[in-house]
This record gives structure tokens, C-alpha cells and sequence, in this order.
């Protein structure tokens, strides 16, 4: 079973984001740079089936522009075989990306396609449903367990009322919940062992996909800001505040 | 061209974020339709055509949607979208699922998890977990919108009288089986609807300590929440977490006990329209979003919170 794992460079999570004061976007210039924190999990359990004896082979791929490559180099530090590098400048959109992928699904024939469920910098949650969709595949988003059977996956989901199993029949798209795993860190030797695993460059210029932005960002601004609240002295007086002053009691 | 609307439901009633979505569909274009698919669920389409917004129900009703199976929602959609100018559904788990499939057929780039409709191309987005707002303007001809429900009042469900018009089904996807569904059951409000809610964090200490939250939830009706720091420290269940990567709760009470007030867990709360913060670091961020702060020690302020909760008998259930 050879397992493709799509991952996205994105601001990191512990980052204060800061919005241009020019309303073009938010500040990305010397910020701290990560994997998408649901792609490590995607990672991980794709190098957990491989270590289980179910998969062959480990390939990450990634859409974006050259410094994203440090997101494949990541991958291929925590147990991915080979790296995938789409280039492209600029805003990319999720259908985009999801046409990208569905090229290199085409080129490479995976089992099975993981990625992270929801990107932490455009909160879309589309990409995999996407490429399931232009693929014809099933699709089993929101995983938080993930039983590997011969032809097909029995897959929990994390849904609003609580969990949900379905089964799909391979090749399918999982999109990985944080609960799915933990991930591991890269060690030392293993990130040594990553510089000298190949990465494949392609230019998304070259698979004849259109990656026009459909979607204009017209302003990007602060949220509105809470009006600062004040300190209470005991808990009687914040009861008698909650009643009297705020009535949600 | 009218709107069109797909229902969320357990083919018994309609889900309640359905009729926030209806609102902000209806903010969109008037002429409103809502999808029902389902199975034996002539009651959810008696209930959806009595919401006074709605101008018709289609209703699609075969048993291969006894249980909501996304491959076979989409293409029950896309057998039926032509009409339409917009498709809209909730961006919960279960528009979450659905909506970009069925934009990626339509060859649309979807507008996910709208807070505002500004005009029927343009619409007000959080990014970045609520660190920034983004206005956006789709340029598809025909768009996919998901709506964050608890951004738009739920809208009103009696009094109306659209017309049901029955449909055709869709072929059903063969690569895709739906095992079972277990709802965590509770007595609670929901954590995503509540009117309340009370949290605890790593302050807490331990799961044993959570009796102090449920003793105040009780009290006061509210649901419970945690940080992520009290899910992964096992004080609590998954299901609780408010944050970035749990749930995003817009209640009219929010009370955070013994939480910091990490980024993660801010975004999940700091839109609730009064935040209390009760913690014995007077520094912790969470005093910043906070509109009443307590700095104390939470094993003594609760049981007193909840003396004085005892004191008043007018809290409304």
C-alpha cells in the first residue's frame, strides 16, 4: 500500500498573528513558520501503518512556494520515504490545491491520500473533500481512529454529536484529526538522514491547472477589540454584577 | 435566482443550527428553498416548511439517506443545483463535510464559515481562528457558502406555510458505509449552543476537582468546557474542549476557571458576550478578554460562587 500525506506550511500556532496595517493580509515577514498542526498527524499515522507492516511506501507532498519545502524535509525527518514539492508564488486556493493534488494522485496511483482536516492560517476545511471529490473517491473526514483492513478503512470521525464510524473502501482520502495521534519528533539522526532523501520539484505552471484565485480579499482587519472589563474584589460582588450590571444571571 | 438551503437532521426534527443557517441564507436572497434529504422524514419537512422564511421545501425521500453519508448528499445536490445562485449549508461538522465536495464538482471555490452576509458576493469571514477578519468577494457565477451558525439568530419556526414539492433521488456511492453513530448523551445543555458555559483548566488539578464545575453548571444550567490543557492532563473528555481545535462557543455567559487564557483557547470563547475569569495569577491572559476578572484562588472562590448563586432565586433556567 503506498500512502500519499499532504502537508501545508502555515504561520506557526503559537504565533501572535498581526494584521497589516494596510488591511492587505496579516504580517508573515520574520514570523515563525511550522507544518499545519493537523499534517503532523496526518504524517504520523501514515509512518504508524507503515512501521505496522501495511504500507510500502510514504510519499509527502506539498503545494506552495520554495520555502515550503521545509514542511516536505519535516515529513521526510518523522519516516516519509520521498517528498513532493508543487511550486507556486502567491495565494493559492483550496480547489486549486485540490486540482494540483489530484495531478499527483494521477502521476503516482496512492492507496490512500492523508492530510491535516482544516489549515490553522484560512480555517477553510476544504482541500481534502475537494481532491475526493475530483477523484471520485470516498472520503472520511475528521478521523480520529483509522482501522487499516486489506481493500477498505473503518474510520471513526469526530462529529458534532460525538463519534461517527464509517467504512470506505480504498483508495479514499482521510483528513486527520489533532485526536488521531501523537506526533513524534524528528530525531537527531533522522534529520540528518531527511537531507539526503529526494525531492521531486514541479512547477504547478507545468500540470495545466488553473490557479487563479476565484475568491478577491478585499480588506483584512483586527477583529473587533473587547472593551476592557475590570477587576472584582470578592465573589459577592461579581455575583451581584453578573446579576445587576451584566443580567445573565 | 433563489437560494438553496440543505437541511441537517436525524429524519425525525431539524437540527437546530439549520435555522441559524436559514437566517443567513435568507440575508443572501429572500427567495428561499430548502433541500431536505432523508429517509422517512415527512415530519422534518412538515417542520421546515412552517419556518416563515422558507418559500419552499424539496423534499428527497429514499432510504439510502437514512444516515447522512456525504458521497451521497453530494450528489442528491448537484442532481438538483442548476436553479440555484447559491447553496448554503451550516459550517459544522456536518457542512464541513459536505459543502466542498459538492463545490468541487461545481468547479467553485467555496466561501467557508461566513460570520456575515454584506452583500450576496461579499461576506465577512474569521481567519486565522479569529485573529483576523477577512472581507471576501467571490467572483464564481454560482457560489458555496457554509454559515458559522452561532454568528446569526436562530430564525423564527412557526407561522409559515411553504409548499413540500417531493423529488428524485440520487444513485448511491458504493465505496462509502455508515457503521454507527455514538452520541455522547447528556442532561446538559450542548457546549455549542449552551446559554452558559463554565470552563476549567489546568488549575483544576485533577478530573476529581471538575465536581466543583458541574456543581456550578447545575446550578446555573450551563454546559461544561475545558481547555485543551485539561483534555490532554485527562481531567476531562474531548468533547468538552473550547478552543481553536475544539469547539468555538458564543454564549451569553462564559465563565473560565482556572484557565491562562492560551491563544488556542481564546479563540474559541473570546466572541461570548460577557467572559468571567477566575484565577489565581492576576497576570494570565484571560484577564485581557475578560469582562469581570477574579483573582483568586479558584478551591475557595467556587464553593463561595456557588453559596451565592444559592442566595439568588431568580436564575432563569
Amino acid at each position: 500500500m503506498k500512502i500519499l500525506v499532504a502537508v501545508k506550511r502555515v504561520i506557526d500556532y503559537n504565533v501572535q498573528i498581526r494584521v497589516k496595517e494596510d488591511g492587505s493580509g496579516v504580517v508573515t515577514d520574520n514570523v515563525k513558520m511550522s507544518t499545519n498542526p493537523p499534517d503532523d498527524n496526518a504524517i504520523e499515522e501514515a509512518v504508524k501503518i507503515k512501521e505496522s507492516g501495511k504500507a510500502s511506501e510514504i510519499i509527502a507532498v506539498t503545494v506552495g512556494e520554495e520555502k515550503a519545502q521545509e514542511t516536505v524535509r519535516k515529513a521526510l525527518a518523522v519516516g516519509a520515504d520521498r517528498g513532493i514539492h508543487v511550486k507556486v508564488d502567491g495565494t493559492i486556493e483550496p480547489l486549486a490545491v485540490s486540482k494540483i493534488l489530484k495531478k499527483i494522485v494521477e502521476k503516482e496511483n496512492p492507496d490512500l491520500v492523508f492530510m491535516g482536516k482544516q489549515a490553522i492560517d484560512d480555517d477553510c476545511n476544504q482541500t481534502g473533500q475537494m481532491l475526493a471529490a475530483h477523484l471520485n473517491w470516498p472520503q472520511a473526514t475528521f478521523a480520529s481512529k483509522i482501522e487499516v483492513n486489506d481493500k477498505s478503512l473503518k474510520v471513526t470521525r469526530e462529529v458534532d454529536e460525538g463519534l461517527e464510524t464509517i467504512e470506505v473502501n480504498t483508495p479514499a482520502i482521510i483528513t486527520c484529526d489533532l485526536r488521531l495521534n501523537e506526533p513524534r519528533y524528528a530525531s537527531l539522526p533522522n534529520i540528518m538522514k531527511a537531507k539526503k532523501k529526494p525531492i521531486e520539484q514541479i512547477n504547478a505552471s507545468d500540470l495545466e491547472v488553473d490557479t487563479n484565485p476565484r475568491i478577491e480579499h478585499i480588506k483584512i482587519e483586527e477583529p473587533p477589540k473587547r472593551k476592557a472589563g475590570i477587576k472584582v474584589a470578592s465573589v459577592e460582588e461579581l455575583v451581584q454584577k453578573l446579576k445587576n450590571e451584566a443580567k445573565v444571571i | 435566482m433563489s437560494v438553496l438551503l440543505i437541511a441537517e437532521h436525524n429524519n425525525k426534527e431539524v437540527k437546530p443550527f439549520t435555522f441559524n443557517a436559514i437566517t443567513a441564507a435568507s440575508q443572501i436572497d429572500q427567495d428561499l428553498h430548502v433541500l431536505l434529504i432523508g429517509s422517512k422524514a415527512d415530519d422534518v419537512a412538515k417542520s421546515l416548511s412552517e419556518v416563515p422564511l422558507v418559500k419552499k421545501v424539496l423534499h428527497i425521500d429514499h432510504e439510502i439517506y437514512e444516515n447522512y453519508i456525504a458521497e451521497n448528499y453530494t450528489a442528491a445536490i448537484l442532481k438538483h443545483a442548476d436553479k440555484y445562485s447559491h447553496i448554503i449549508c451550516s459550517a459544522n461538522t456536518f457542512g464541513k463535510n459536505l459543502m466542498p465536495r459538492v463545490a468541487a464538482l461545481l468547479d467553485i471555490s467555496q466561501v467557508s464559515d461566513i460570520i456575515k452576509v454584506i452583500s450576496p458576493d461579499t461576506f465577512l469571514r474569521p481567519i486565522y481562528a479569529g485573529n483576523a477578519f477577512a472581507t471576501v468577494k467571490s467572483n464564481d457565477e454560482k457560489k458555496c457558502v457554509t454559515i458559522r451558525p452561532t454568528s446569526f439568530e436562530a430564525a423564527e419556526t412557526t407561522g409559515g406555510s411553504a409548499e413540500i414539492e417531493k423529488i428524485d433521488a440520487a444513485d448511491q456511492s458504493e465505496n462509502t458505509k455508515f457503521i454507527n453513530r455514538e452520541e455522547i448523551k447528556s442532561d446538559r445543555p450542548e457546549l455549542g449552543t449552551a446559554r452558559i458555559v463554565i470552563s476549567g483548566g489546568r488549575g483544576l488539578q485533577s478530573g476529581e476537582n471538575f465536581k466543583l464545575i458541574t456543581d456550578v453548571a447545575d446550578k446555573l444550567n450551563a454546559a461544561i468546557g475545558a481547555s485543551r490543557a485539561a483534555v490532554d492532563a485527562g481531567y476531562i473528555t474531548n468533547e468538552h474542549q473550547v478552543g481553536q481545535t475544539g469547539k468555538v462557543v458564543v454564549p451569553d455567559l462564559y465563565i473560565a476557571v482556572g484557565i491562562s487564557g492560551a491563544i488556542q483557547h481564546l479563540a474559541g470563547m473570546k466572541e461570548s458576550k460577557v467572559i468571567v475569569a477566575i484565577n489565581k495569577d492576576g497576570e494570565a491572559p484571560i484577564f485581557s478578554v475578560a469582562d469581570y476578572g477574579l483573582e483568586a484562588d479558584l478551591f475557595e472562590a467556587l464553593p463561595q460562587f456557588l453559596e451565592e448563586l444559592n442566595k439568588l432565586n431568580t436564575i432563569q433556567k
